[in-house]
């Protein structure tokens, strides 16, 4: 789950928050919500769908929430890690951090949301078509599918998360520290590499065990 | 032309801290490798050695955290809570829904006690990680 990718901010710089203004006015940071409020129902009503999903385990209910929120996943990831992160690199450091303030906490209410329809909704499938069975042809897939997942969330809860909610609260701060979130932005450039090929491995998977 | 609303200030950003995110991360990968193992040899009965040997760690690993964590004194306890409680929840949720599924299959006995222990320390783990990641650069009251 690469939420976004950014060159860093040097060490130690100091960065103009804001932009526009006549240089030294140091005009307050706008207000933002780390988590989108209004954001929580939609959250809710997707997790309720994959759970009446599983709960009827009908086939197009579960494949509906697995391919749906797949795609979305990996189409974001790859997204964010290749075409957004790059040019985010390429912007002023005003300008990428008003887009983050803006992305980020979206990402952090929809990535964790994707992920766990996903999954839930792919496991109940692969026990729906038999691919949990150890004889099953797809077995070993399903497998390597489970490897590159955990693999994902290591490097998602264990790096990124930890970076993106503390680089949000940075910046909820009067005075933000660009050494900081220059520091924990670096985690991203890291961590794109793994976390692009563990998608593109997971297209591999997905598209073996669907033609099969 | 100076304008500077970003701090270069390093104090919060250099102090020395005990190794709980890293911990915790060493903590995630242990019940994430059991839960793997696990969920390879499902429906079918999986032996239980491997995967209660490395939930056994990853308690023992979560529970040094914890004392590392309560020995802190300079640390911003009030930012650690907020983020805690919230993720906590959120991770309840999580953590919960793949307990439903489990339990919707028919997974029981020692194998859904093993399971659900995994789930727990995964809920568990993550908010403490997530907390200490924001705190740690937070200033002390």
């Amino acid at each position: 789950m690469t939420d976004v990718v950014a060159t860093p901010v040097p060490a130690g710089a100091a960065v103009p928050l804001t932009h526009g203004g006549p240089p030294g006015a140091a005009g307050p940071a706008q207000p933002f919500q780390i988590v989108p409020l209004a954001g929580l129902p939609i959250v809710a009503v997707a997790l309720a769908g994959v759970v009446v999903a599983i709960a009827f385990n009908k086939l197009w209910g579960i494949d509906f929430f697995h391919v749906v929120a797949g795609a979305l996943w990996t189409g974001i990831d790859l997204f964010l890690g290749f075409i957004i992160g790059p040019i985010m690199g390429r912007m002023s450091i005003p300008a990428r951090v008003e887009f983050s303030k803006r992305l980020m906490p979206k990402m952090l209410l929809l990535m964790p949301t994707l992920v766990i329809c996903t999954l839930a909704a792919g496991w109940q499938l692969a026990r729906h078509e038999g691919n949990l069975l150890a004889s099953s042809p797809n077995h070993g897939w399903v497998v390597a599918s489970m490897v590159v997942v955990g693999v994902m969330a290591i490097v998602a809860i264990g790096l990124l998360e930890p970076a993106n909610l503390a680089v949000l609260f940075e910046l909820k701060k009067p005075v933000p520290n660009g050494h900081l979130i220059g520091k924990l932005m670096r985690r991203f450039i890291y961590t794109a590499g793994v976390t692009g090929a563990m998608q593109v491995a997971t297209l591999v998977i997905m598209t073996r065990l669907a033609s099969s | 032309m100076s304008s500077p609303e970003f701090s270069a200030g390093p104090d919060l950003v250099n102090r020395k801290l005990p190794p709980v995110a890293e911990i915790a991360v060493l903590s995630m990968a242990l019940v994430i490798a059991g839960g793997i193992f696990m969920a390879a040899h499902l429906p079918a009965h999986p032996p239980l050695g491997l995967a209660e040997v490395l939930l056994v760690l990853a308690v023992v690993v979560v529970v040094t955290n914890v004392v590392l964590l309560a020995r802190l004194r300079d640390f911003a306890w009030g930012s650690f809570f907020l983020v805690a409680k919230w993720s906590l929840l959120a991770y309840l949720v999580i953590a919960g829904m793949l307990e439903f599924i489990f339990v919707f299959d028919g997974t029981r006995g020692q194998i859904l006690f093993v399971m659900s222990c995994m789930l727990a320390v995964f809920a568990v783990n993550v908010p403490m990680l997530l907390a200490f990641s924001v705190a740690r650069y937070q200033p002390v009251p």
